[in-house]
């Protein structure tokens, strides 16, 4: 099992294991001892809720970091699907039904198809990242996730010559999905978002299963979203039933909706206001009344060795 | 019934909210993460600057319905719902210079002028200050006909503060919605009630 040196941009890793790390140890070794994990049998289209369970992976680095509870990380958050209040996805989101689950990808690949989550996810090794999250809106987390780096999956489906993007897309369901009913938004719903395939290859861009030693809870884009921690979260597009190569650079959805506010590229950078407030700094939840815990924004969210992705790019221009 | 009783459940009416939101602050205070949700600044002020809207909208509503429904008493709750109104948007407005700018001069310029937003709910701030200070019986003899006319700022506050929760509104636009079309009505009542009296004017000097 692979386990991740801290990247140079990491802070200095703290003494003290928080709680998720050494659960997990222990489970990954009783695991070791029994032999291995089992393959869950059943539905291919679904994840049983045993299906973590059933998988050893290897805990994440320490960051050194503190990482924020478990309750607010999944009860505070954006989801407009299921309202633009930050409990409504909390609050809603069970309404949406993960069984089944299918995701189609096409595009520009060589084997193209349209698979069960399950059998999607077969084979594929799992391991913990600890991530900072940093909200556009200038506050941010501290996430243990669980997942597995993109372009394992993606290179399974042979990205063909032309493939330069992969444009991802989120369950369309007004019925189950409440914020896609309303009048008063100005988003186009279903959500779709998109990165450059060489950002999707880089080791630090993740599809996430799990959280907090967890399969996803649906407000935080069960049952598979993808997490790039160098990126405004509103590129981190949750539960996801599309995957699509693509020659050109797809049109994003907070791009579309206000393409002065939003970019394509999204990184985070204390350098480019948006135009409503600042992102030189940002408030590390959770927050206390009298004071905001607010902390300096880092480029790239000081995941500086993705910056050569951008050499030779004007970033206050590409924002 | 005492002839203040009314006033007096009027002024509580109002006061509703701020003891509900100090009650929330206090077991905030007590135990952090308890009452007020990740951001309690945030909360806080958002609930301030949300009832300062609410409030200064229904002191124009009160005007309105002493007109539409001849009940020209209503006015005497008029001077307390503005004031009211005054109250909320101050505290709200120092809300956010303490908890969101912590008193941070340079972050409070700043925003003053590169965020449009923040700049028109200072605007809103400033134009209803002087309505404030001349809300009392001796300001609006000393200002006789003057009085009526400056105290018209508070449409520009009113319609200000409407941008503001506009311009701030990151997606969804329902909130902004309703209090627009709120105070478009309420404003809309005013631009009829003048036209009938300049026509009646009219009839009576013919």
């Amino acid at each position: 099992m692979l386990i991740k040196a801290p990247a140079p941009a990491d802070a200095r890793p703290s003494e003290i294991t928080p709680e998720t790390v050494y659960r997990s140890r222990r489970r990954f070794m009783a695991q070791a001892l029994a032999g291995g994990a089992g393959i869950a049998t059943g539905s291919a289209l679904a994840l049983p809720s045993s299906w973590l369970e059933e998988r050893a992976f290897a805990p994440g680095a320490d960051i050194g970091e503190e990482t924020t509870p478990e309750r607010l990380a999944t009860e505070y958050n954006n989801f407009y699907e299921f309202g633009t209040d930050k409990d409504d996805p909390a609050s809603h989101a069970h309404e949406m039904s993960i069984d089944p689950w299918t995701v189609e990808v096409s595009g520009e690949v060589a084997k193209p198809g349209k698979i069960g989550i399950e059998d999607l996810l077969a084979g594929i090794d799992l391991e913990e990242r600890i991530y900072r999250l940093r909200c556009v809106e200038a506050w941010s987390m501290v996430i243990p996730w669980i997942g597995f780096p993109m372009k394992k999956l993606i290179e399974r489906f042979e990205p063909t010559a032309n493939a330069k993007y992969v444009e991802f897309q989120t369950l369309y369901r007004p019925d189950e999905m409440r914020g896609q009913r309303g009048f008063f938004t100005s988003i186009d719903f279903p959500y779709v978002e998109g990165l450059r395939l060489d950002e999707a290859y880089h080791p630090l861009a993740i599809f996430a299963v799990g959280m907090y030693g967890k399969l996803l809870p649906n407000q935080n884009g069960a049952p598979l979203r993808i997490v790039v921690p160098w990126k405004y979260g509103f590129k981190s597009i949750k539960s996801i039933v599309s995957i699509r190569l693509t020659e050109r650079e797809p049109r994003t959805t907070w791009n579309v909706s206000a393409p002065h506010e939003y970019g394509f590229y999204a990184n985070v950078n204390p350098m480019v206001d948006h135009p409503r407030w600042s992102q030189a700094t940002e408030r590390r939840l959770p927050s206390s009344l009298f004071s905001p815990n607010r902390i300096d924004t880092r480029m790239f969210n000081g995941y500086d060795e993705v910056a050569s992705l951008y050499s030779g790019m004007d970033l206050r221009l590409l924002y | 019934m005492p002839r203040f009783l009314p006033k007096v459940a009027v002024f509580a009416l109002f006061a509703l909210p701020l003891a509900w939101l100090a009650s929330d602050i206090a077991r905030e205070i007590a135990a952090p993460g308890s009452a007020l949700g990740a951001e309690p600044g945030e909360a806080v002020v958002h609930e301030l600057g949300t009832w300062g809207l609410r409030t200064l909208l229904v002191t124009l509503l009160i005007s309105s319905v002493a007109r539409v429904a001849r009940k020209p008493r209503l006015i005497q709750f008029r001077r307390m719902a503005g004031l009211w109104a005054f109250a909320y948007v101050v505290l709200h407005f120092t809300a956010y210079l303490g908890l969101l700018a912590g008193f941070h001069l340079d972050t409070i310029l700043g925003d003053f002028i590169k965020r449009p937003y923040i700049t028109m709910g200072l605007a809103a701030v400033l134009m209803l200050i002087p309505l404030a200070i001349t809300s009392t019986r001796g300001w609006q003899r000393r200002l006789g006909r003057r009085w009526r006319q400056l105290h018209r700022l508070v449409y520009p506050a009113a319609i200000a503060a409407w941008i503001h929760l506009l311009w701030l509104s990151k997606v969804s636009y329902l909130d902004a919605v309703i209090y627009g079309t709120l105070l478009a009505v309420l404003l809309g009542e005013r631009v009829l009630d003048a036209v009938r009296r300049r026509a009646r004017a009219v009839v009576r000097s013919n």
